[in-house]
């Protein structure tokens, strides 16, 4: 039997936590952020005059030929390791919770890991596109979809810093169980990062 | 516990309450905040209103010269942009800030040092926007910004910009500040008020922080594609590059109609507890004014359309906004039904804060009339553009908001600031008001129908728009002059003793239990709420009336420190803006630099001992 | 009488059951790009086509299952109060109708105007 996290006896009007009830909140708020961009890229699809296209490939007028841009394998890698993450990370709180050092500090770090490579693989991909003749005004398509993703990749590599400073602190002995929340915020937040993801997968690469 | 009696002075001084300039900087007080709040938002007023003064004198005059076109464009287009977001959202945020933990029985908001930090984000966003006109480049496309026009091709200089990036300050601190006061409403309630025991005022700004929430990341990111095709070339809202005028449009718009119900919610909220009060009667419908507001917010993200009736959607689309619109009127019609219900059978007290609202009431429904004349799609193709649209809103905006604000001013000041407004002066200022304005905008119906369009320096001879349009402008003067006896009224306040009781008025809600103006902690013990109108139900309990509430010591009632770091965060978050507007002349770095020092703020907060 | 109230509710998921979702939310993905490929692929012969209609509506189910997944388990929301419930799903809702009207009124105006 492990001994759980009991919070104290908060004096709220609901109970729950001041900071809890915060973060939930930005994320309904970044739901309408995300929706809006979501938004723009659908209103703008198909409107492109010119290629490289997601999915087709395209002749430009001087003859260059462009074959259809997104690369699913690779992706379809990051999303698992994105949704891995969301695992990794729910275990490190679950650590953190029961007191558990070596759990919350293991887990944090995979999961740490997970979100690096997401990123990077977005770094690889963009780098990669832009070769390929996709660059950010190139066409409506570039220009959502960079703006799109690269939104969500920067959500990513905040969530990425902020899971480090977690980590940092958890490393140093100072998240106890009773200071879970710190870790719980942040993985409330990179949770949602990562469900937005899960629309972005098959709405952008998949759908087409 | 709090203990010993004390005079003013010496509750100040035993508090450890500072004065000077490093302990408003540093101020995490939500009492301070909001005063701050308020003077900024005053004096943008001002500003706003002198903005608008000078469009008169130019539309005084068939074929007037007194303003260029261009003068003429950076002048509306500011003076919209100033009253929305530097006067009526902040003024409201004045109000949010005083009198929510009051209102509800807490000590302060959730997130004391985020209320700081919203208010200095809000100052140094306004103060950027106005940096404009140094450069004799203030915003001159709108306050909404249509595209094209934005665009860098027919916009090339920094006006936009400006205006581009000054919002997304703006909207920073709004949702900051919106974030804060929902959990304060949600979490900091006193023992026994729950949600349907809340004053008016605490469920209409509640509602209003989460159109907030809602709202402002369209716009966020509406901001951020006009950004990326000035700076950067995309063409989102370009033509040639395959992109959609309209789009922006709908973005702003879905932004733009639940902004001007976060513009009228406040008012709202603050009449239903002036006029219960100067009734004597409890508020008539509660539940119904609670579910009312509820549902105009969430409809309130179903009619944005309506302002784009005239762009050719198609008459499937026009239909389904229009329903909406009709709709929406409905709730509305509830409340106002509602405040008369108040009134009605009611000892009616016509003292300053009751004139002001019952003016709103007037002023409001009028405006309502014409709001719903543009819920037509066939007739708004004659109105819109117009000022007829100008006459509507104005009487919303400024018969709606301004005065359901200047209510809560003449109410509320005692409280903030331990004396009474001058109630004869107060009594001229709301005749004058109320004469200026309907001088101002009333005629504006008429000359709109008859075809004068607005958003332009000027007319022609001989259309017949030159009498109601001189009689327009000596009514804008009258009501700066209201405006002037409210400046005396306050000054020759500020100069008396702060003396004022605790309860002028005989209130209903818990902020008049405590001094006038409250201690750093407001209340010496949370009180225990057992029904609506709590104050009013304390005083049925101890027969009638309550004894003048001491000035307690506070020792050992633990506030939050007073902290800095919100500052840097802000000033941080303002470089960031400043140098991505340089971008082309400074380069990535000092934007990166400026991020850094946000971040260094943040950290620095978020490890700092909050107390 | 333990009247705690706390950050997270009575019912503690087990590392198992994280382990569970984690699994089920892999596969899901696999059927949605297995559903792509066959959908797409060249070499899936007359399949592809007979699922194409039924392509875009499997696809969003299986991703608002995955949402719905993170959502109740990684983010306790099945657990927690009902109040974070409400406060995510609020916007998802005014989120999802801004998304539909804005295709909705893009893919009219486009054809209306096309067609006027």
């Amino acid at each position: 039997m492990t001994a759980h996290a009991h919070a104290a006896h908060l004096e709220t009007s609901t109970g729950l936590d001041n900071r809890k009830v915060a973060i939930w909140t930005f994320i309904g708020s970044e739901c309408m952020f995300f929706a809006t961009l979501i938004s723009n890229y659908l209103v703008n699809k198909g409107r492109s005059l010119v290629g490289p296209f997601p999915h087709e490939p395209w002749t430009s007028p001087t003859g260059q030929h462009f074959e259809p841009i997104f690369e699913i394998p690779l992706v379809t890698l990051g999303t698992a390791l994105l949704l891995f993450s969301s695992l990794f990370v729910v275990l490190a709180l679950s650590g953190a919770q029961r007191g558990d050092r070596k759990a919350l500090i293991g887990w944090l770090a995979a999961t740490i890991a997970c979100g690096l490579f997401f990123v990077g693989m977005q770094v690889y991909e963009f780098t990669h596109f832009v070769h390929e003749g996709l660059g950010f005004t190139t066409n409506l398509f570039g220009s959502s979809f960079y703006t799109l993703t690269g939104f969500h990749g920067t959500h990513v590599t905040i969530g990425v810093l902020w899971l480090a400073t977690v980590w940092k602190d958890a490393l140093r002995g100072k998240l106890p169980p009773h200071k879970s929340l710190n870790l719980e915020m942040a993985a409330l937040y990179w949770h949602f990062v990562d469900v937005v993801w899960i629309i972005i997968f098959p709405v952008v690469y998949l759908i087409k | 516990m709090a203990t010993r009696v004390l005079d003013q002075h010496q509750a100040h001084v035993a508090h450890g309450e500072k004065t000077g300039l490093w302990s408003w900087i540093t101020t995490v007080d939500h009492k301070r905040i909001g005063i701050l709040y308020g003077a900024t938002a005053f004096f943008f007023f001002l500003l706003g209103g002198i903005e608008a003064l000078l469009l008169r004198i130019q539309l005084g005059t068939a074929e007037n010269t007194f303003l260029s076109p261009e003068t003429y464009n950076q002048l509306f287009t500011m003076h919209g942009t100033t009253m929305i977001f530097l006067a009526i959202m902040p003024l409201s945020a004045m109000f949010f800030n005083f009198m929510i933990p009051l209102l509800i029985g807490a000590r302060d908001v959730a997130f004391p040092r985020l209320n700081a930090f919203s208010y200095w984000v809000f100052l140094l966003g306004g103060l950027f926007l106005n940096a404009s006109f140094l450069f004799g480049a203030a915003p001159d496309a709108g306050w909404f910004g249509y595209a094209n026009l934005t665009s860098k091709q027919y916009s090339p200089g920094l006006n936009v910009d400006f205006w581009m990036l000054g919002l997304q300050i703006l909207g920073l601190a709004s949702m900051a500040a919106a974030l804060n006061f929902f959990v304060t409403i949600v979490n900091l309630r006193a023992p026994g008020m729950n949600l349907m025991r809340m004053p008016m005022f605490v469920w209409m700004s509640f509602i209003t922080q989460v159109l907030l929430l809602l709202a402002f990341p369209v716009i966020t990111v509406a901001l951020i594609l006009l950004m990326y095709d000035r700076f950067f070339g995309t063409h989102f809202f370009v033509p040639s590059g395959g992109g959609d005028p309209l789009l922006w449009q709908h973005l702003f718009w879905i932004f733009g109609h639940p902004e001007v119900y976060i513009l009228i919610l406040p008012a709202f909220g603050i009449v239903s507890e002036v006029l219960p009060v100067f009734s004597r009667k409890p508020l008539f419908g509660y539940a119904a004014m609670v579910f009312s507001g509820v549902f105009i917010a969430f409809l309130g993200f179903g009619v944005w359309s309506h302002h784009m009736f005239s762009t050719g959607l198609g008459p499937l689309a026009d239909t389904f906004f229009a329903l909406t619109t009709m709709l929406i009127a409905i709730p509305t019609g509830v409340k106002i039904f509602n405040w008369i219900g108040t009134m009605w059978g009611g000892s009616l007290q016509f003292r300053t804060p009751m004139l002001f609202a019952i003016g709103f009431i007037a002023m409001f429904i009028i405006g309502g009339l014409s709001g719903v004349m543009h819920s037509s799609p066939p007739a708004d193709l004659q109105q819109t553009d117009t000022y007829f649209v100008v006459a509507h809103f104005h009487y919303v905006l400024f018969g709606g908001s301004i005065f359901g604000l200047t209510a809560g001013a003449y109410y509320w000041w005692p409280k903030m600031f331990g004396r009474m407004l001058n109630e004869r002066l107060g009594k001229l200022h709301f005749w004058l008001m109320l004469a200026g304005f309907n001088l101002t905008f009333f005629p504006m119906h008429f000359v709109g129908l008859n075809g004068m369009p607005r958003r332009v320096y000027t007319y022609p001879k001989g259309l017949g728009f030159e009498l109601l349009n001189q009689v327009e402008t000596a009514g804008a003067f009258l009501l700066g002059v209201s405006f002037l006896v409210f400046l005396v009224n306050i000054f020759l306040t500020w100069r008396k003793p702060r003396n004022a009781p605790a309860d002028p008025w005989n209130g209903a809600t818990l902020e008049w239990s405590i001094p006038s103006p409250p201690p750093e902690f407001n209340f010496a013990e949370i009180p225990t709420v057992h029904g609506r109108d709590a104050l009013w139900e304390l005083k049925r309990e101890r027969g009638g009336t309550l004894p003048e509430p001491a000035r307690v010591s506070g020792v050992g009632i633990h506030m939050p420190n007073p902290s800095y770091w919100p500052l840097v965060t802000a000033v941080g978050i303002l470089a960031f803006f400043v140098f991505l507007m340089l971008l082309g002349h400074t380069g990535i770095w000092p934007v990166v630099a400026s991020f850094g020092l946000v971040l260094l703020g943040v950290f620095k907060w978020a490890y700092e001992p909050a107390g | 009488m333990e009247s705690h109230v706390s950050t997270q509710g009575h019912a503690h998921p087990t590392a198992s059951l994280y382990f569970k979702v984690g699994l089920v939310l892999f596969v899901l993905t696999a059927l949605e790009v297995g559903l792509y490929e066959i959908t797409y692929g060249e070499h899936t012969g007359a399949l592809g086509p007979t699922i194409k209609p039924f392509f875009v509506p499997l696809l969003l189910l299986l991703s608002a299952a995955k949402f719905a997944l993170v959502g109740m388990f990684y983010m306790h929301l099945k657990q927690d109060s009902k109040l974070f419930s409400g406060v995510f799903v609020f916007p998802l809702i005014i989120a999802a109708f801004i998304i539909v009207a804005l295709m909705v009124l893009h893919a009219y105006t486009f054809a209306f105007a096309r067609s006027g």
